[in-house]
């Protein structure tokens, strides 16, 4: 791809996208073969997919919301990649129809003779029932798109020139913010706290929220050293601005592992079996080195890599603990989602990673659609010159 | 000991503005002395890399007084709960960790904040009532409008180079400070 550093645009945008659609077709289409050698274990793997995928689009709108609310200065030259990220979203409502085929297999609270037989869940009927968890599916997927469009397209205006974009921008992010974290809470609580419906923590919500910020950040260090490799952006996204994002790196690492143990400690404190039920399930057999692995690799790790100046200046060791922070948010995942099918231990099926590609190679594919189209950073924005020259 | 410590004599020049000072920095600098300050009424960016000021030892120095902070935690709350007052509370095991994690994390913040604030202190060798400098009269503006640069350098050095130098780079009222 030919990189032109006055326009901030690119020509021939290579094969990437290609690649991309090509994985997330085979992906799609061997998962689509799993589903009728072993239908459950398809839906399990696919929502893992799916919901790890749609975290990172979460996580970009929710950057995007934060930088206007703040009017930050270094993430400007990020800002695209963010917004991109977020305008994912309406694709993945699509993605999510086959979790509504799945329902039967995925939520327990679906089948009516068990509902019938549990009082709790009868109570609860009023809020987890069919039609009522569409709705809210297609509600919260309604106001992501809503806002991740509309920043984009005020952003893409801005690019032509429009000099009121900013304080438009920041307008509009603030009702988005508290829309978003309502919306992001309940889509936790609807996709993967009610897998187990008698299991309830009112943290989950930013605990889903923590791990997908953390996954997206990761996401924009991996890209934009990806970008920087084919030699674009390579003087607009400087070691500066990575330094930046290792620091954000590293405080939301704490964050995801201050939320989890904040979960965690409560029920464990009060031990009530209602509630501790949910981490004997993560403590059973395999699922026990699990837990243990997310504790070490997706806290102690990053913790320990991130904590000195040179890791996060150094791009080499940045872009491995970005990769291994994705693949541990894709652990944590894996680890809210398949012990409500495989209750004594960790069962990977090759179909985990063929869902991962489906969703995934559609989810770079459509991004990458979007990415490559315009200007790859907001060269409209009057701050973009200050952005790039930014100094610790 | 005898009293043989010879007192430093400072220079003082003053400079123009704070984009003046930074350029003079860098002369002073490229000059090869080590023992000078910059005196300005607000901070001016890009002033550490001009100094040539390296990293302050500070970071490491945090890092391993909180985990010293975080190591003793646990050694105490294990001490407590296991050999000094062993009692079983709602059933759970002696040494129940999960239950420390609010004070073993609250202490390696605490010991992380006092060595950052005392650390910062002794590194800057403050406090520090009186300094020579403030003998001038001239160097009180260095809180108002005045940007100044002091050299340090022992008696014995030839005075006349320094405030030769100090001079041809554009210093202004060059001072020389000696004593208390």
């Amino acid at each position: 791809m030919k990189f032109n550093s006055q326009t901030f645009t690119i020509s021939e945008a290579g094969s990437f996208g290609q690649k991309a659609l090509i994985v997330g077709g085979l992906g799609l289409a061997a998962s689509a073969a799993g589903y009728f050698l072993d239908s459950k274990q398809f839906y399990f793997s696919y929502l893992t997919a799916f919901v790890f995928w749609a975290s990172l689009g979460i996580g970009g709108l929710f950057f995007t919301l934060l930088h206007h609310l703040v009017g930050a200065t270094w993430s400007i030259v990020l800002r695209r990649i963010a917004e991109t990220t977020a305008v994912t979203l309406p694709v993945m409502l699509i993605l999510f129809i086959p979790v509504i085929f799945g329902m039967h297999d995925l939520y327990h609270w679906t089948h009516a003779d068990v509902v019938a037989n549990d009082a709790i869940l009868q109570r609860k009927s009023g809020y987890l029932n069919v039609p009522f968890f569409l709705i809210r599916t297609v509600v919260y997927f309604t106001i992501w798109t809503i806002f991740g469009w509309m920043l984009y397209k005020m952003s893409l205006k801005q690019d032509g020139g429009d000099q009121s974009g900013n304080e438009r921008m920041r307008t509009l992010s603030a009702p988005g913010m508290i829309l978003f974290a309502l919306s992001t809470t309940y889509a936790a609580y609807d996709w993967l706290m009610s897998l187990d419906p008698h299991w309830y923590s009112t943290i989950f919500g930013v605990y889903y929220f923590a791990g997908g910020l953390l996954g997206v950040l990761s996401f924009f260090a991996v890209f934009a050293l990806y970008l920087r490799k084919k030699a674009v952006l390579a003087e607009t996204i400087t070691v500066e601005h990575y330094h930046d994002l290792g620091k954000l790196l590293f405080g939301f690492t704490i964050f995801w592992a201050y939320i989890g143990f904040s979960q965690f400690f409560l029920i464990w404190y009060a031990n009530i079996p209602e509630e501790t039920v949910y981490y004997l399930h993560r403590w059973e057999g395999s699922w026990k080195y699990v837990s243990l692995l997310l504790i070490f690799g997706h806290l102690m790790l990053p913790f320990l890599a991130l904590i000195a100046r040179a890791p996060k200046r150094n791009l080499n060791l940045l872009k491995l603990i970005g990769v291994w922070l994705l693949v541990m948010h894709w652990v944590d995942i894996h680890w809210m989602v398949l012990p409500t099918l495989h209750h004594h231990g960790v069962h990977l099926s090759w179909m985990d990673l063929t869902a991962m590609m489906g969703v995934g190679g559609i989810f770079m594919w459509f991004f990458w659609q979007r990415f490559s189209a315009n200007a790859l950073v907001p060269k409209g924005d009057p701050r973009l010159d200050a952005s790039i020259h930014i100094v610790n | 000991m005898s009293e043989t410590k010879k007192e430093p004599t400072y220079f003082l020049a003053e400079f123009d503005g704070p984009g003046g000072l930074l350029e003079a920095a860098k002369k002073v600098r490229d000059a090869g002395y080590k023992m000078f300050d910059c005196h300005s009424p607000f901070p001016i960016h890009g002033m550490d890399q001009a100094m040539g000021l390296k990293r302050s030892p500070l970071g490491v120095i945090v890092f391993l007084c909180a985990f010293t902070g975080v190591f003793s935690m646990i050694a105490l709350t294990y001490w407590v709960s296991v050999e000094a007052y062993p009692l079983v509370i709602s059933g759970k095991p002696l040494f129940s960790y999960p239950a420390y994690a609010p004070p073993i994390f609250a202490i390696g913040v605490l010991t992380g904040g006092i060595t950052s604030l005392l650390g910062m202190l002794a590194l800057n060798k403050l406090p520090r009532p009186h300094h020579p400098l403030f003998n001038s009269e001239s160097f009180s503006r260095a809180t108002s409008d005045g940007f100044f640069v002091s050299i340090e350098a022992e008696s014995s050095e030839d005075e006349n180079k320094i405030k030769s130098f100090l001079s041809s780079i554009g210093g202004k009222n060059v001072e020389v400070i000696k004593g208390e």
